[in-house]
């Protein structure tokens, strides 16, 4: 069977436009490698297909047993050992990976570190207390606001420029295209601010933020109509109904949705689409700068990992999770070298996506059954394809307009663009290490199957031409192009997505099995990680009889 | 001593004594051979003879006569240009190029009669050939050797040796040529009119066209190909009198075809567009990974840019470098602190090292700069290793070639402690520079320093940038150091701004530390006088300019703008 054509490919991912510019055959190929969650294994574990032993099997004992060494399973880690779990045996942390950290790993060239995903965390506003104990642990918090918003290290606060935006030839400073911007189209983005702002100052009758991370301290949307409202449409519709037609302002939440939720201004909701921007808004209406390190959240997973120390086991296949009695659980699976292993367990916090859990856990499996469940726990849990490009450059190309920046990107192109690994740490010639991003905004399947169509080779190819349109001299910079497909790369808030979490509860611990992922938040975000890290193991922490003060 | 009648060499001398005086058929056959060119020779049947000259070739070759006078012309002055934009002193550059090029002209015509019979219209091709070679790459081959060799003069009068012995051959090969068409009386007048005529069009196309509109690289790279054209020529003219012409053409087009790919390569050799930039002419130009590095020659004085910005002029730089280290030394001399080891952050030029290396006790300098091409060129080319005193060849002085920003993070150099710390970068247009004036930078620096030590920081200018002057004075102050702004006339800059720094308390030094030279620019009162800062340059309200917002930026575009 023949393969798509270049032009097919480059059209398909990148729209005819991108297509007609790079018709012409790439002048290099350059080699690089082809990264994904360790499929085999983990479709091993959904088919079912491999009998867990009846003989022959090793038996361990812990007290605490996280599945999933992601930034959940790895905050909960962190949070058992600080609440009195802190003899190594007390606590495993089970990971399929060869390396921890979920979609916040990264990798490690002579030149630098990269990310591999999640790159940034906007400085957290005073309502996450555990994210900024964990950044003060990590040396970063200077100080506090009388807010209690935490003062954060200069070094770690994204370098200006932040972020530049590539248009017909020239870069421009910021996200906005405000070149050739009319008076509407200008007075559209006050509005569109106006709007943002007032949701940004909306306070409960408790005092609560509608917007903020983790949403564990934000309004409940049963007890906001308005609030509740805004699941129920789409941020394209939402900005119909004010009028909000311009179409570099669309273009701008468009890109947020895509760059945070893998989804297009008409399909996310109106309030993810506005949590986007609204949660980042502290006191002041000033939007809260970002924190990132050159390997992005890789360097809060390379710290839990550290904290977690030999708790941490990689290469395990966990096959079962399965309650006896209320006091004690039963993790079954292989661990690194193969061998079944059963580790039975006081608790266990399930720190998989859902759609790993529903694997692992047969209650909860049960409990998806049914039509209304099934419908409300696809909507809840819809997940989107990534795909992640580190490009390794000998040189860097130069720029028109603005001359670079941390995140870069391109105006008339699918992609999202760019980060520049040696932005923050001040390498501003030579190597470098560009990390594009694409997310596959089609329904989850085809997302899914879009993404595998398309080798190492194609993937490499399609982001070479992305960024060659901006970057004409680039081609003869690249060493090599590692890439990485995302199958499941992150929650998708649709309109309707809040109401059927809601009615999921997805967070409720099932007897001493506790729950712990960003998606239980609806949104892939690693505040919510950690919040649902910290949360599921006070719950364990409490159930064991070890009762300290809350730090969420 | 060796004794003459050596018995071993007796037939030497003998041999010597008995040679016979040249023998007539070795000048008479060359004098035959003229004639078998342009008549027919008395042992030649008639039909072999060459036919007489053509009417229409004999004009042409006058036309020749002209078009190499204009070049022969053109050389001349552009070395004499080229002499006096490098060296300065235009008079004593033309007298002696001129007077060194005529000469040479006289010994190539001197040359001439030592080519002979059959030769002659051989020979002019090939002097075309190597005029069009050595005289097209005379510019960018001089414009090289000022930059990369000590001997450039030696370098510019070899040249000019050369093209003006190979274009003093041309004429009187020619009039040898054209003798047979012509009566002598008629030949020589018309021929000489004619070259002077070139040398006139040659003068006035000099300064009305060829400089102003193509530079002195293009248009030595031009003029050239204008000789390789008549080399070519030639060969068509004269291919009666040439046995073969395969091999001049294709001499001829290959030396074409060299100096067509360096015209097409000038513009990385002086970026003529650039040109119009500067006030005076560029005398060196390279593009580095990381800028641009152009040194221009005005009236007595040169000048380097950095990416388009002065960053000195030899007339007046001792101001500039004495202010930005001297209070910091005097500060610790002060304080009954010796100044023995030295950061310097920038200055690749090496004038801030030079006047470091003037402070009796010190020990080491080191110098880190982003960009190695700088440093080699400071430590390289005769024009700046002369302003530097040859500061890079002390072995005192350490080079390293790194971002300052880079350098001053890496755990590497973390244990490192200075006496005086000297942060000397550009000023901060861009992002990338702007990363070296932030509370960031600051806190290492500070981190840096010994006890006592000393920061000072070049910061722009406090009058035409007040803001940004200011801001980064802030700025340096809430990384924790207690700063002493202050500033000094510096007549290519303008009113020029520093911030000396240091942990605790700071009072402006009263006293000049001792200096091993005399310095021109400070004694006690003058360096007390550049901490009194007028009105209009006192401080004002400011952002501190911290990595993630980068206001400084902001600040210096919003203020140069007036000015720029």
């Amino acid at each position: 069977m023949a393969g798509p054509s270049r032009r097919e490919l480059l059209t398909t991912f990148l729209g005819a436009s991108a297509a007609l510019v790079a018709c012409r055959k790439p002048s290099a190929r350059p080699v690089g490698e082809l990264l994904a969650p360790d499929f085999a294994r983990a479709h091993r574990l959904i088919k079912d297909d491999a009998p867990f032993p009846r003989e022959g099997v090793r038996e361990e004992r812990t007290r605490v047993a996280v599945v999933g060494g992601g930034p959940a399973g790895l905050s909960a880690a962190w949070r058992l050992r600080r609440g009195g779990l802190d003899r190594s045996e007390d606590v495993r942390v089970l990971e399929l990976e060869a390396t921890a950290g979920g979609t916040s790993r990264s990798g490690e060239s002579p030149v630098t570190r990269y990310p591999w995903g999640a790159h940034y965390v906007p400085v957290p506003a005073p309502e996450a207390r555990a994210l900024i104990a964990l950044l003060d642990e990590l040396g970063v918090v200077e100080g506090r606001a009388p807010d209690g918003s935490p003062t954060i290290a200069e070094g770690v606060l994204c370098r200006a420029p932040e972020e530049r935006l590539y248009y017909r030839g020239l870069w421009y400073e910021g996200l906005y295209l405000h070149a050739g911007a009319s008076r509407e189209d200008l007075a559209q983005l006050r509005r569109f601010r106006d709007e943002i702002g007032k949701w940004a100052r909306f306070r409960d009758a408790s005092g609560r933020r509608a917007f903020v991370a983790p949403l564990s301290a934000a309004a409940a949307t049963r007890d906001a109509p308005a609030l509740a409202a805004l699941d129920a449409l789409s941020m394209g519709a939402w900005m119909d109904a004010r009028g909000l037609t311009s179409p570099r302002l669309r273009w701008l939440v468009d890109y947020g949705c895509r760059d945070d939720y893998g989804l297009s201004l008409a399909d996310a909701s109106a309030w993810a689409g506005i949590f986007y921007f609204a949660a980042r808004l502290g006191e002041g209406g000033r939007s809260a700068p970002l924190m990132t390190w050159p390997e992005g959240n890789g360097r809060l997973v390379r710290h839990l990992a550290t904290v977690a120390g030999e708790r941490l086991r990689t290469g395990w296949l966990v096959r079962s999770v399965v309650a006896r009695g209320e006091r004690e659980v039963v993790v079954e699976g292989w661990d690194a070298a193969g061998a079944p292993v059963r580790l039975i367990a006081e608790r266990a916090i399930v720190a998989t996506p859902r759609f790993v859990a529903r694997h692992l856990v047969p209650a909860l499996r049960e409990l998806s059954l049914g039509p209304a469940a099934a419908a409300d726990e696809s909507l809840a849990f819809d997940y989107g394809a990534w795909v992640v490009a580190n490009a390794h450059l000998r040189d860097r190309p130069g720029a028109r307009g603005c001359p670079f920046a941390w995140d870069n990107v391109l105006y008339e192109s699918p992609s999202l663009g760019y980060v520049v690994a040696t932005h923050q740490s001040g390498r501003d010639h030579g190597s470098t290490v560009w990390t594009w991003y694409y997310a596959l905004t089609d329904p989850g399947r085809e997302a899914r199957e879009k993404l595998l169509s398309a080798t190492r080779e194609q993937w490499a190819d399609v982001a070479l031409a992305d960024l060659g349109r901006a970057h004409a001299e680039l081609s003869g910079m690249v060493e090599r192009v590692d890439v990485f497909r995302w199958g499941h790369a992150m929650s998708r808030p649709r309109v309707g997505q809040r109401a059927a979490l809601a009615r999921r509860a997805p967070a409720t611990p099932m007897g001493p099995i506790h729950f712990a992922h960003t998606d239980l938040s609806g949104l892939a975000l690693f505040e919510e990680a950690h919040d649902h890290g910290v949360r599921a193991a006070e719950e364990a922490l409490a159930a064991v009889g070890l009762v300290t003060p809350s730090v969420r | 001593m060796t004794d003459a009648s050596d018995p071993s060499h007796p037939s030497d001398v003998k041999d010597a004594a008995q040679t016979p005086e040249p023998t007539p058929p070795a000048s008479e056959a060359p004098r035959r051979a003229v004639r078998t060119i342009w008549g027919p020779p008395p042992e030649l049947p008639a039909s072999q003879a060459a036919p007489p000259m053509r009417k229409a070739t004999a004009s042409l070759l006058l036309l020749t006569v002209l078009v190499i006078a204009t070049c022969g012309l053109v050389y001349e002055l552009l070395a004499s240009t080229l002499a006096s934009f490098v060296l300065g002193d235009a008079v004593t550059q033309y007298s002696t190029v001129i007077g060194v090029y005529l000469s040479a002209m006289g010994l190539g015509a001197w040359l001439s009669r030592y080519v002979t019979g059959e030769r002659v219209a051989r020979t002019f091709v090939d002097v075309e050939i190597a005029v069009a070679l050595v005289g097209g790459v005379s510019a960018p081959l001089l414009f090289f050797a000022f930059a990369h060799l000590s001997w450039f003069r030696l370098a510019l009068y070899l040249v000019v040796l050369v093209i003006g012995a190979l274009v003093g051959m041309e004429i009187p090969l020619l009039l040898r040529i054209l003798k047979e068409r012509f009566e002598f009386r008629d030949l020589v007048s018309r021929v000489l009119t004619i070259d002077y005529l070139g040398a006139l069009v040659g003068s006035l196309a000099f300064p009305i066209f060829f400089v102003p509109k193509l530079g002195l690289v293009r248009t030595s790279l031009v003029i050239g190909g204008v000789n390789a054209l008549v080399a070519l020529s030639t060969t068509w003219l004269l291919r009666d009198a040439l046995r073969t012409v395969a091999g001049l053409r294709v001499r001829a087009a290959a030396v074409l075809v060299l100096l067509a790919a360096g015209t097409f390569a000038a513009d990385r050799l002086t970026l003529l567009a650039e040109e119009g930039l500067y006030a005076d002419e560029i005398v060196f130009a390279k593009q580095t990974p990381y800028q641009r590095i152009v040194i221009t020659r005005g009236k007595g004085s040169f000048q380097l840019f950095l990416s388009g910005n002065l960053q000195f002029s030899s007339a007046d730089e001792y101001r500039y470098h004495e202010a930005l280290v001297w209070p910091a030394i005097s500060a610790r001399a002060e304080a009954g602190l010796p100044t023995r080891d030295v950061l310097v952050l920038g200055g690749g030029d090496g004038l801030a090292v030079r006047e470091l290396l003037r402070v009796p006790e010190m020990r080491a300098v080191t110098l880190v700069d982003l960009d190695p091409a700088m440093t080699q060129l400071a430590r390289s080319m005769p024009l700046l290793r002369n302003q530097n005193e040859n500061a890079f060849d002390d072995p005192r002085v350490h080079v390293e070639s790194a971002d300052a920003y880079v350098w001053l993070s890496e755990d590497a150099n973390a244990g490192k402690r200075y006496d005086v710390i000297v942060a000397d970068f550009p000023d901060p247009n861009h992002y990338a520079l702007g990363k070296l004036y932030t509370t960031r930078i600051y806190h290492w620096m500070r981190e840096h320093l010994a006890d006592g030590g000393v920061l000072v920081v070049q910061s722009t200018s406090p009058l035409f940038a007040r803001k940004s002057f200011w801001c980064i004075a802030r700025t340096i102050e809430s990384a924790g150091l207690a700063v002493a702004p202050y500033h000094a006339l510096v007549p290519s800059f303008g009113e020029w701004g520093f911030v000396l720094a240091r942990k605790g308390g700071l009072e402006p030094p009263r006293t000049l530390a001792p200096s091993t030279k005399l310095r021109r620019a400070l004694d006690d009162a003058a360096m007390r006088a550049l901490f009194v800062l007028g009105p209009d340059m006192q401080a004002t309200p400011v952002e501190v300019n911290r990595l993630d917002n980068q206001v400084l930026v902001h600040y210096y575009e919003e203020e140069w703008r007036k000015y720029l």
